[in-house]
């Protein structure tokens, strides 16, 4: 009986142990486990553990994604209440992050849309279709330090297609690696770099063509 | 590999992202294809003005009230689902007491009695055959998750 229970107790620690090196190699911490465990029995103080760790991510991204401030910081605390209410449907072993940056995501993208369609109802109504900007909603105060190079590029940026702009900001604002930013959008490395070309070769040609019309 | 394969590992190198093999089969290459040596530089300069632009750190305040905002969103949700639930239960409750009403009335034509309970069954029907269908199409659509 003594020899089971050891034995048992021995698969029981083999079993944790496999446990731990598995969320270890998916980058998740066993105290985020816990957290997010609490958060799910509804523990509104896990959740201000979580949303303390990730608001500066979240903030920036959504900046990055929508460009200004005040739509920034509405959205990521958006993104958060829509996490907490459906904390259920959360596999914790991938844990918090990944999951709630497609919430994020999905509500920059959608409020993007939005605006988009209704810059495009207000200039077609004022001005006429040929003075559409992609990038008017992207405001030059978002810009540490500015100068007028720091100010193109962030236009530039602002016009690209959401996939696009995306993959710049989690590679040059948030600094992720690619293995992270693999992570966060369920893909694979290979798509990061052939997103990434796409999105550079983009940008590179919206810069080129306004130096080209600024010499013009 | 083609040049544009070199050109998607070009991305890689720059941001030093790319194993040994990877890393030596792309300078070979950089050495044989000026084209391929001339958009690495290109992109060079491009990441380096990319790099030099960063988010402007919003004040302290902000990072201070955040917890409180999105609690207070927490809340008013909870509020809003509590206070929904009660209005649309005191609504039906309300709503069945006054047809109880109207059908126990005996002033109240037969007609008219006839009629609402017509409708409310007509109501019924309805509420049932679009439900159905919404949870038939919810099990079977294969593109449920796909965001539109």
């Amino acid at each position: 009986m003594y020899i089971y229970m050891c034995r048992k107790g021995l698969m029981a620690g083999l079993v944790f142990d496999e446990r731990l090196l598995e969320l270890e190699k998916l980058g998740v911490s066993e105290e985020e486990m816990t957290l997010l465990e609490r958060c799910r029995r509804g523990s509104k103080e896990a959740f201000e553990v979580i949303v303390k760790r990730y608001m500066k991510d979240a903030y920036f991204v959504a900046l990055g994604l929508v460009g200004n401030r005040d739509d920034a910081l509405e959205l990521s605390q958006e993104a958060f209440v829509r996490a907490y209410s459906n904390i259920d449907r959360l596999n914790s072993k991938w844990g918090f992050y990944p999951w709630f940056y497609q919430i994020l995501r999905n509500l920059c993208f959608s409020h993007l849309r939005k605006r988009k369609v209704r810059g495009n109802q207000y200039i077609e109504d004022t001005v006429g279709d040929d003075f559409r900007d992609e990038s008017d909603g992207f405001a030059p105060e978002a810009v540490a330090e500015r100068n007028e190079n720091k100010d193109r590029v962030w236009k530039a940026i602002g016009k690209l297609g959401e996939k696009h702009r995306e993959v710049i900001i989690l590679r040059h604002f948030q600094n992720l690696s690619y293995e992270q930013i693999a992570k966060n959008l369920f893909c694979s490395k290979g798509t990061v770099m052939s997103r990434l070309y796409h999105a550079r070769k983009k940008l590179k040609g919206l810069l080129d063509s306004e130096k080209g019309g600024q010499h013009e | 590999m083609s040049c544009q394969e070199y050109k998607e590992l070009m991305m890689g190198y720059l941001d030093s992202e790319l194993d040994e093999g990877q890393r030596e089969r792309l300078e070979q290459h950089l050495v044989d294809c000026p084209e391929c040596y001339r958009e690495l530089e290109e992109f060079r300069k491009l990441k380096d003005i990319t790099d030099d632009v960063s988010l402007a750190e919003p004040e302290d305040r902000l990072w201070e009230q955040y917890w409180g905002s999105v609690y207070n969103r927490v809340e008013r949700g909870i509020g809003w689902v509590l206070f929904s639930a009660a209005g649309i239960l005191l609504l039906i409750y309300g709503g069945f007491k006054w047809i109880e009403e109207i059908i126990r009335d005996e002033t109240v034509g037969l007609l008219l009695k006839a009629g609402l309970l017509v409708l409310i069954a007509g109501a019924a029907v309805l509420f049932v055959s679009v439900l159905r269908e919404r949870l038939y199409i919810r099990k079977r659509d294969r593109y449920k998750d796909v965001r539109r």
